[in-house]
């Protein structure tokens, strides 16, 4: 029975699997470095620019310092929840990629190869399972970490993304009436067809947009971490490549979460609206490399929006942060869901009441 | 009161409109000042590739002076040394022997001649006080070092090579500095 | 054995194991992280049984969010082992009576049920998504469906009172 299994598909997604691993991981890589350089630039300095040609070997040579400093392990803490915190934070970031259709599909020597490793037809609320996960890492090195400032900073993290998560949940349910799917792939197929989403959610698109900021612990949000109150935050007493997996994690997050806001409002791996890309007669793979092409395209805007506002907009305050969410993204996400549900019912009745 | 100048202006404060209250019209337009610098110029030079040009009376590293036969011009006579005000000047005198016309241009000279560097300010004073153009301050400064022994720079080190026999470092010490001779000839 | 089989036993070894691991951590924070692990281990069960929703809202709502309030006031509370307030022997004893009594209404529950589906169908099989679950909870369920949700709301409203008290207090003093 186990070897009816097809092993050529095996292999498929392993290949996949490995691909987009390091492909988030070199991203994020350099989405640091562009981070550095996007900062300098917004303040009219010139950034990294010293590590190979136009510094793009500084990501190689931070990786390499986080590598061989000293590892340090607090002596009163638990060691195991000390190491798993981190590699939760890491295992969490990485793992949303599963879902996202990254493109079409790909001819490969007669086979045809979906450019998505798994089209669960809960898709979206697998990406929202993960990201729930994700406040453990942070939570859990905080608390190993046996220092008042990581608590303080781990339980700020936990009430924040708890707080928004529900605003989050709230505007995609309404999008997910509109697309009336779970499956990323379907949702992306749909906006192939039509219009993006964003045009029948703007008020869900910012609210998500938010959210996600929030999830992120980007600033303004960025609480958790806030140097000036708590040293380092969750990350206090975090050394050497533990300290880089928090650090990193930050940004694989980042990424998968501009990659999610594409492909939900923005038509993923679709490059023009209401056009029917096939049109131009070209093969399957380059239609897959366009796609690809579209969706980063899509993706480094929404990086670069991320740093953008980070330079930009200060931190909120922790009962300003509060309010934000629950008063006023809830509600308003609320609003938006029953404005959609009645449309929706509406269009259903040809517009009749 | 009456307001010395016509430019103060009355602070208004009313309560916010929607709109304002919504901060997102705000934080755009932030957003677009921030936009904006990125095609601003950039202040920042490139240091070790590009260096900035010094100004023609910057006052860096000393150098002990040579005429242009090679000898060297300080008689230590003491006035750097009485007019610096941080006291980085030690010297120790010693008098010409017979042969030793070449090297030095005066009938005494300076057998030993220190500078702390780490004491010094780079007031120039010792420049202004020598009646022998025998130091100057030259458009360098001194590098860093891990040992603070290193910073008290020798009769060696401060003196500017030799015009004859290493004629380009001569120039390239001398950088763009006109010789006070030629100026006033007096000297 | 095939391989819904063997990852069937996996998950039922992981979720009794952990289960008793939350039990006899000495350490509540240890417990409450054993808890988790339960939680996934249920969920897989959950899609075994083509319950993909059921078992995503799972890790979602209690491994996500629940149990994030838990170990929040655990970790609050500072609770350890040697703080451990000692049981009474007769409070341990009821509980052993009562959690018997649920295991064995539980038990009785199984016994009656019958087996529905078979295989997990997990791209193709959409049986256990909202839209079945939706039909079946607003058509053939209204009533005790609407009737927790009753609960839901007096729970919410205690919670209200309980923080709007406080607050009052606090502000006569």
């Amino acid at each position: 029975m186990l070897l009816a299994l097809d092993l050529a598909l095996i292999l498929e997604k392993l290949v996949l699997i490995v691909i987009v691993v390091m492909a988030s991981l070199v991203i994020a890589m350099y989405v640091t470095f562009a981070e550095r350089k996007v900062a300098a630039i917004l303040q009219d300095r010139r950034g990294p620019n010293r590590a190979g040609p136009f510094g793009i070997l500084q990501p190689v040579a931070d990786g390499l310092k986080l590598f061989f400093k000293e590892e340090i392990i607090p002596e009163f803490s638990s060691k195991f929840l000390f190491i798993l915190g981190p590699s939760m934070a890491m295992l969490t970031a990485i793992m949303t990629g599963a879902v996202v259709p990254w493109g079409d599909h790909i001819d490969f020597f007669g086979r045809t190869v979906s450019l998505q490793i798994a089209d669960v037809n809960v898709g979206i609320l697998y990406v929202f399972g993960v990201v729930s996960m994700g406040v453990y890492g942070i939570m859990i090195g905080s608390w190993a970490s046996n220092n008042k400032y990581s608590l303080l900073g781990g339980l700020r993290a936990a009430s924040q993304i708890i707080s928004y998560e529900l605003a989050m949940g709230i505007s995609l349910i309404a999008l997910l009436m509109v697309t009336g799917t779970l499956s990323l792939k379907e949702m992306v197929l749909q906006q192939q067809q039509g219009w993006w989403n964003f045009c029948y959610q703007p008020l869900g698109f910012l609210i998500f947009l938010i959210c996600a900021f929030a999830e992120c612990n980007r600033t303004p949000f960025d609480l958790p971490e806030a140097e000036n109150e708590l040293i380092g935050g969750y990350h206090t007493e975090y050394s050497s490549m533990k300290l880089g997996f928090y650090l990193f994690s930050e940004y694989i997050n980042m990424f998968v979460s501009s990659v999610i806001m594409s492909t939900l409002f923005f038509g993923g791996y679709d490059l023009i609206p209401f056009y029917d890309e096939s049109a131009w007669g070209l093969s399957a793979n380059w239609m897959a490399i366009i796609g690809l092409g579209a969706l980063m395209a899509k993706v480094v805007f929404f990086l670069f929006l991320f740093m953008w506002v980070r330079w930009t907009i200060p931190r909120f305050r922790y009962d300003q942060l509060m309010n934000l969410g629950w008063r006023i993204l809830i509600p308003l996400a609320l609003v938006n869901m029953l404005v959609t549900g009645a449309v929706i019912l509406l269009k259903q009745n040809n517009w009749h009441f | 009161m009456q307001a010395l100048t016509n430019r103060a202006k009355q602070v208004e404060r009313q309560p916010m409109s929607f709109l304002e209250r919504l901060y997102l019209v705000a934080i755009f337009k932030g957003m677009l000042i921030t936009f904006r610098h990125i095609f601003k110029k950039k202040p920042t030079i490139n240091y070790p590739e590009k260096k900035r040009p010094f100004s023609p009376v910057f006052r860096g590293l000393h150098i002990l002076n040579r005429d242009a036969e090679g000898r060297e011009n300080c008689t230590a006579c003491g006035l750097c040394a009485v007019a610096c005000p941080a006291e980085a000047i030690t010297m120790e005198a010693a008098e010409r022997q017979e042969g030793e016309e070449g090297l030095y241009k005066e009938e005494k000279y300076a057998a030993k001649y220190e500078i702390n560097m780490l004491r010094c300010i780079f007031c120039g004073l010792c420049e202004d006080a020598c009646p022998k153009d025998a130091i100057y301050l030259s458009e360098t400064f001194a590098p860093a070092d891990y040992q603070r022994k290193q910073f008290i720079y020798n009769k060696q080190e401060l003196l500017i090579p030799h015009p004859v026999k290493e004629p380009e470092a001569y120039k390239k010490a001398l950088g763009n500095r006109v010789p006070r001779e030629k100026i006033n000839p007096a000297i | 054995m095939s391989i819904t089989e063997i990852l069937f036993w996996f998950l039922t070894a992981m979720a009794l194991g952990s289960a008793i691991m939350v039990i006899t951590s000495r350490s509540p924070v240890h417990s409450v992280l054993w808890l988790i692990v339960t939680f996934f281990a249920i969920s897989g069960h959950y899609i075994m049984m083509n319950a993909q929703f059921l078992a995503i809202v799972n890790i979602i709502v209690y491994a996500g969010a629940i149990m994030v309030l838990f170990l929040f006031v655990v970790m609050l509370m500072n609770l350890n082992a040697e703080s451990e307030p000692q049981k009474n022997r007769m409070l341990q004893f009821a509980g052993l009576l009562a959690g018997g009594c649920l295991f064995l209404v539980i038990l009785a529950s199984l016994m009656k049920a019958t087996e529905t589906s078979s295989m997990v169908q997990l791209g193709s099989g959409n049986e256990g998504l909202i839209k079945n679950l939706g039909k079946a909870l607003f058509n053939d369920y209204v009533i005790p469906f609407e009737i927790s949700s009753v609960l839901f709301l007096s729970a919410m409203i205690g919670a209200v009172l309980i923080g709007k008290k406080e607050k009052a207090e606090h502000d006569g003093n």
